[in-house]
């Protein structure tokens, strides 16, 4: 191979396309990492801390598109406090000043200025693509700058993020000679939007196939969008509030007919559910169906729709649909490869499913592999039967809403349950459990789940034996956090090498000391081990015999973080 | 409302780790320090402590279970816990303000009648169907609405009660199911008989 050109070599590696190919590739010889990594595009970064923007500029000088992920998993569940870091300000401005040609920027717990946006918008002349899932920092100024400047953008997608709304202004700064959009998710926004403009920007643009529209985007509205974008392939319906008998709603069942390529529907922010059955036309070539932010849909409405979706592979909906429509689920959805179930009342602790909607699933959904599901209860002999069902889990993920109820019937912990799971599937990649669970469970984990790369462990287990089956057996674990578990030191401490093979670990609430702490960080100069301590109840001189109540570490080449705030201690 | 002294308001306050051996729901205990020594689950009183805070429609009655229903029952587990359940916050948020602008906000319409002198305001939340919402009315502006039925309207009477719908249309209270008009419905307005004649037209 040392005889071919590098046109021809870096002709054959454009067909590697994943990173972690293209990874194996440079590792082969010198001659194959200069060419694979001056002519890669798109580069992932885990951990936007493991690494410095310049030394990823240096090694991928064609770099086009890239991916950056923040905050530890845990801050979305408010473990993290608010200015912990991750911002993305530092990347942006390296990759302007040295002229780099970015087109596409994913970005996810970030937090991102609107400084930043107005930065891209200016800076990068084919910038094609933004998308912001669970970040933070910007307004819908930013979003203005970008619609005004970025003259080919292809992409904005606002997923789950927390935007300070200054009102529609943003929508009208698309101009009119911009026509080549093809997504457009502005669902997340909580303030009303110009519609006349949002009514204009979809009719000017062609290649529009994809609109997550806002609650303030009305039904009238929707249909006037829908009769000009008839080949919409996803849908995010915004407010879905009507009298079913008036005229705009017999429009809009005139616009969803034309509507033949919807494969994918979410929304219903706020919702009518008698008026639901103008969707019913769209639900046989629905693949995707997100009800999760829909409450107002539920009982024999939500019901009657599921069962005209007979093509669902993706499914993402609230508990009140109960254990009775997961059964409809299951014998409707025979092409299911993934459902998540969210409480619809986090609040009251009043989760309508139980372990009958979950076995049912996998006795009806034979391509089932992927499920998050928040339920009242769990029962060992229901896990079993799971497992027995659906050996081809790659993500299991189950949090019984009080984390450390036992069996339902028997009262024993889950132990069992979990057991089996892990030893049936054996291509299970992400794990987390929930419910009563001793140090055995982490035994059967580390005996069976050899491919498991994220597991997530609240309330459980009884001894550092616990971590430590799980630190010696998982050889593929990536990512690991641990919150409210009796582990301590002779865990943490017993493979400080294992931490360089991971991306992160976290730990909150457990028994792990100060002392223990340093000693991991004295050992590791790889590691960047911060203590987050945010009611200051240690101070520097604190003793080292102290609990840590929250660690985070991952492996880094960027050295500790010049940006931490005061209350996180790199050691 | 009768569950306000159930409340336990210092029990609901929310801390990092489980409530530990706490039994008595009038200990308050300090953030933090304390909650790191007491995370670690006691088995046997933990499991009794989470099923008495299980919710009253547990489907498993267990001994447990049975026991709990005597005792009060504190806010659950999952209700005082940071991070728990772990749903992502924009998520609590979006269904936190709608629970409350659901349950809290009400649904306030103005109320007019022919010939008073000013307006009301009711909210159509507090009633449970039409019924109750005539007898309020009725009682309210001192009329009677007569008999309700689909092909006649009220019968029988010198108002009639309408709404303007979300479409304005003014529509004859009663037609529509009681879910279908409280979403729908933006004004009432009892209209003297004589007027009532002409509904359908523009007002």
């Amino acid at each position: 191979m040392n005889y071919f050109p590098d046109e021809v070599l870096e002709h054959i590696f454009d067909f590697v396309t994943s990173q972690r190919d293209r990874n194996s590739v440079s590792q082969v010889c010198k001659p194959w990492y200069k060419i694979e990594s001056s002519s890669r595009q798109k580069v992932f970064v885990g951990n936007c801390y493991a690494i410095s923007p310049e030394r990823v500029i240096e090694r991928f000088p064609g770099l086009k598109s890239i991916t950056l992920k923040g905050k530890p998993h845990f801050a979305d569940f408010n473990l993290v406090p608010h200015d912990w870091g991750g911002f993305v300000h530092p990347w942006i401005d390296a990759f302007a000043r040295n002229n780099m040609g970015l087109e596409e920027l994913k970005l996810k717990r970030m937090v991102i200025s609107d400084d930043s946006l107005e930065l891209i918008s200016r800076s990068f002349a084919n910038f094609k693509s933004l998308v912001l899932v669970s970040c933070e920092g910007f307004s819908t100024d930013g979003l203005a700058a970008i619609a005004s400047n970025c003259s080919f953008l292809r992409e904005l997608d606002l997923q789950e993020n927390d935007v300070e709304d200054h009102r529609g202004h943003w929508l009208s700064c698309f101009p009119d000679t911009c026509t080549s959009l093809v997504s457009l998710n502005f669902a997340c926004l909580k303030g009303d939007v110009n519609l006349a403009a949002l009514v204009r920007l979809v009719a000017r643009s062609p290649n529009l196939r994809s609109l997550r529209l806002n609650h303030a985007v009305p039904l009238d509205i929707l249909q006037k969008i829908l009769m000009r974008a008839p080949h919409l392939v996803d849908l995010g319906v915004g407010s879905y509030v009507h009298d079913p008998d008036s005229e705009t709603y017999n429009k809009l069942v005139t616009a969803l007919r034309k509507c033949k390529s919807v494969k994918s529907l979410s929304g219903f922010l706020e919702a009518a559910p008698q008026c639901l059955p103008a969707f019913h036309l769209i639900c046989p070539n629905l693949t995707s169906l997100n009800l999760s932010y829909a409450p107002g849909i539920h009982g024999t409405e939500l019901r009657k729709l599921i069962r005209h979706c007979r093509k669902l592979q993706r499914l993402w909906i609230l508990d009140c649909i109960g254990d009775e429509g997961l059964e409809v689920v299951a014998a409707t959805c025979k092409d299911l490869q993934e459902i998540r179930v969210f409480p619809s009342d986090p609040f009251v602790g009043n989760a309508a499913v139980t372990e009958v909607g979950l076995v049912a699933l996998s006795s009806g959904c034979p391509k089932l592999h992927s499920i998050l599901y928040f339920c009242q209860q769990m029962t060992n002999a229901a896990l079993i039967t799971v497992a027995k069902n659906s050996p081809n889990f790659t993500r299991f993920r189950l949090c019984i809403l009080d984390p450390t109820k036992p069996d339902a019937v028997t009262n024993q912990p889950l132990d069992e349950g979990f057991g089996a799971i892990v030893q049936s599937c054996k291509g299970l990649r992400r794990l987390s459990m929930s419910g009563l669970l001793t140090d055995q469970v982490f035994l059967y984990i580390g005996m069976y789940a050899e491919q498991l790369e994220m597991i997530s462990i609240a309330f459980a287990g009884d001894t550092d034996k616990g971590m430590q089956y799980l630190l010696n057996g998982c050889k593929k674990l990536r990512k690991l956090e641990i919150r409210d578990c009796p582990f301590g030191n002779a865990a943490l401490l017993m493979d400080v090498g294992k931490y360089e093979t991971m991306r992160s670990l976290w730990m909150s609430s457990c028994n792990v000391t100060l002392g223990g702490c340093k000693s991991l960080a004295k050992k590791m100069p790889m590691l960047n081990v911060e203590i987050i301590n945010e009611t200051d109840q240690m101070d520097i001189s604190a003793d080292d015999e102290q609990k840590v109540e929250k660690m985070f570490l991952y492996r880094t080449l960027a050295g500790r973080r010049k940006d931490a705030p005061e209350f996180v201690w790199t050691l | 409302m009768e569950f306000a002294r159930d409340l336990h308001l210092d029990a609901t306050e929310l801390r990092l780790g489980l409530p530990g051996s706490a039994t008595k729901h009038s200990e308050k205990q300090t953030p933090n320090s304390n909650l790191a020594k007491s995370n670690k689950r006691s088995l046997p009183d933990m499991n009794e402590e989470s099923a008495g805070s299980s919710r009253e429609n547990s489907r498993t009655v267990s001994s447990n279970d049975k026991k709990s229903h005597d005792q009060e029952t504190a806010p659950p587990i999952e209700a005082q816990v940071v991070g728990w359940p772990p749903i992502r916050s924009y998520r609590k948020n979006c269904l936190q303000a709608k629970k409350l602008e659901a349950e809290a906000a009400g649904i306030y319409v103005k109320v007019s009648m022919d010939g008073a002198p000013y307006l009301r305001k009711i909210d159509l939340k507090v009633y449970k169907g039409y019924p109750e919402l005539l007898k309020a009315l009725e009682e309210m502006f001192k009329f009677k609405a007569g008999k309700y039925s689909e092909r006649e309207g009220y019968n029988g009477s010198e108002h009639v009660p309408t709404y303007e719908d979300k479409d304005g249309d003014w529509m004859l209270v009663g037609d529509v199911p009681w879910d279908m008009f409280i979403n729908s419905c933006k004004r009432l307005r009892i209209m003297k008989e004589s007027e009532a004649r002409g509904l359908g037209c523009a007002v």
